[in-house]
């Protein structure tokens, strides 16, 4: 039934127009003159973001806020997607009167370096060679997300953010963009994330990377050379990252033991329960818009993220005498990014005397729940902001 | 596990309010703390302490509390509060890193008031403490003539059912002052309103007609 319906999908790899001339979006492409330089030792030169901006910014370029957008995201957080049709992935979140209200803030979402909606990656056209970058892309990181953030906010003359904000690998750029550029930062909002990724998502990451080069589609990362696409192995990958996303009852409240279109089992390995059937539905509908280097290449940042590392291991020193406000926001059912991660940032941020506050919201909706209908968290989001509005002296 | 949401537990109908519904015994703990200065509540409810502090004080005020519903009417609200425990997260504070920790009207829901006490006072400069004083007359009549656990309207629990396990007199928690080394800089009586009792009087007369007590306390050098 996988086999089936993924080889019914569109034929042809969509990403390489999307990567290099995306659809919807600003792009800006940094010259020879102008590397990013990356924690693997090498520079990237040149290349190019692609991002959304939102509302106006003001006289003063003091209300842009940065959106992060996870692992499978881009910058379409508000606006159609430009290849699904769908909603943008945090409309709910973002928009005129929304808690990240586009009438009052000037907000800029960009797809991540490593990424496949037109900010350079592995599907990108490699200058030098004219063919995609497969595997020859170098290995980016967190870190490096957010150095070419700051590259674009160069571009766009903003010097301070008023706040940055994400969820899960959002998140993860939120916390990097505070310990690496705390004075560029007024407040910042890490959703349902960590200050390191666990062993346990590791491994999890490790299944993906595995499913996908296990395709013999993938053909070592070459596959758009080639002409073929890895479909049925990242959509593996993702339907097991989907299961990881959610929460037990969350599962038990869709779809229980419920068959999918039948009323008994049909004794074969179709698709008879509907818990399959989603599964299999968000794996085939995930290959449609997503490129499978770029969920290496991504998962792979999310590995390599350890912020104490960075600074001698103690995490506190990451955030000393930090002058950004924090508002940390983690869900109950979340086992990705459990409480726990949250609460070490906390305990960290507080040692480091940094202004703090942290929410735990009660949900069985998983990790998941960040992008979902929380009002709990939007009137967190919306507290906090307006807070640090009157703080930071910005007019409404 | 014990509440440091004690606030929200007691029944305040008889509790003084000021212009603005303000807690009278709010104005007394606010009356004690320097403007401008970095203040931690712990057990701080849902944040109305911390917002008169910040309004009428200018502190740059954070919090601790125990119940989700607290912390996050108080995160809604623009206040820097984290869900936590009186019990174990004061450890995690560096030393000095507030000018005053304030404990109000929780030290009896902790579950090692001596430990919390001790933390205070490492954490902050100073420590502001309230809490109900169980030496007050009406309590020992209960207890003489009644010959069971007091219940009154500010402490309406019953025993098995309360979040109150470390009850103490004004006679008590001097004591442990003089057992930790704090320094008392003033305290104040309080009737069960939360207003304060304005005459000096001496210790057993606050300890007997005194329903409530607030000390500022200051680390011994």
């Amino acid at each position: 039934m996988v086999e089936a319906n993924l080889t019914a999908t569109r034929d042809g790899p969509p990403r390489a127009r999307e990567a290099d001339e995306p659809r919807d979006s600003v792009v800006v492409r940094f010259g020879a003159d102008q590397p990013l330089r990356l924690d693997a030792g090498v520079s990237l030169a040149p290349f190019q973001i692609a991002y959304k901006t939102y509302g106006r910014l003001n006289e003063a370029r003091t209300n842009a806020v940065l959106i992060c957008h996870a692992l499978t995201g881009d910058q379409h957080v508000a606006s159609t997607h430009p290849v699904t049709g769908k909603p943008g992935w945090w409309d709910i979140m973002v928009g005129p009167g929304r808690p990240i209200d586009t009438e009052r803030y000037f907000v800029i979402c960009s797809n991540v370096v490593g990424g496949c909606m037109g900010s350079s990656g592995p599907s990108s056209t490699n200058p030098q060679t004219g063919k995609p970058w497969g595997l020859e892309f170098p290995v980016i990181t967190i870190r490096d997300m957010v150095r070419a953030q700051a590259m674009l906010l160069d571009h766009l003359g903003i010097e301070r953010l008023f706040t940055v904000v994400g969820g899960s690998m959002g998140g993860m750029q939120v916390l990097e963009w505070a310990a690496t550029f705390p004075h560029r930062v007024f407040s910042a909002l890490p959703v349902a994330c960590a200050t390191r990724h666990s062993a346990q998502n590791i491994a999890f990451h490790e299944v993906g990377r595995q499913a996908v080069m296990a395709d013999p589609e993938w053909r070592g990362g070459r596959y758009l050379v080639e002409g073929t696409n890895p479909r049925r192995g990242l959509a593996v990958a993702r339907m097991g990252a989907h299961i990881t996303y959610l929460s037990d009852a969350a599962l038990h409240r869709k779809f229980g033991r419920r068959f999918q279109d039948r009323d008994n089992p049909t004794f074969s390995f179709d698709a008879d329960f509907e818990v399959e059937s989603y599964l299999r539905h968000q794996g085939i509908s995930f290959v449609e818009r997503f490129d499978a280097n770029s969920y290496l290449y991504l998962t792979r940042a999310m590995d390599y993220f350890d912020i104490a590392a960075d600074h001698d291991g103690v995490l506190s020193n990451a955030f000393k005498d930090s002058p950004v406000r924090f508002c940390v926001v983690s869900f109950t059912s979340d086992w990705l990014f459990p409480t726990s991660e949250s609460r070490a940032i906390v305990h960290a941020l507080n040692a480091a005397g940094a202004r703090v506050s942290f929410a735990e919201i009660v949900t069985d909706k998983g990790h998941d729940a960040f992008l979902l209908d929380e009002p709990e968290l939007f009137a967190i989001v919306r507290g906090f902001l307006e807070a640090a509005r009157k703080a930071c002296g910005l007019e409404p | 596990m014990t509440a440091t949401s004690y606030q929200h537990d007691m029944t305040m109908q008889s509790t003084a309010r000021a212009p603005g519904n303000v807690r009278v015994d709010h104005l007394v703990v606010a009356g004690m703390v320097a403007p401008g200065s970095k203040v931690l509540d712990v057990g701080c409810g849902d944040g109305e302490l911390l917002r008169i502090l910040s309004e009428t004080r200018n502190v740059d005020g954070r919090g601790i509390e125990i119940s989700r519903e607290g912390v996050n009417q108080c995160v809604a609200k623009g206040l820097a509060v984290i869900q936590g425990d009186a019990d174990t997260d004061l450890a995690d504070y560096p030393n000095d890193a507030f000018d005053y920790v304030i404990l109000s009207q929780t030290l009896q829901a902790t579950s090692r008031p001596r430990q919390a006490l001790e933390h205070m006072l490492r954490i902050g400069r100073r420590a502001i403490v309230s809490f109900p004083n169980f030496g007050h007359w009406k309590i020992r009549l209960k207890l003489l003539f009644g010959g069971r656990m007091p219940q009154t309207d500010n402490l309406p629990g019953t025993w098995y059912d309360t979040p109150n396990i470390h009850f103490c007199t004004i006679k008590d928690f001097r004591e442990l002052c003089g057992t930790i080394g704090a320094e008392m800089e003033r305290a104040e009586a309080l009737h069960a309103s939360g207003t304060p009792m304005r005459f000096a009087a001496p210790w057993w007369f606050w300890n007997l007609f005194g329903e409530q007590a607030v000390f500022l306390l200051k680390r011994r050098t």
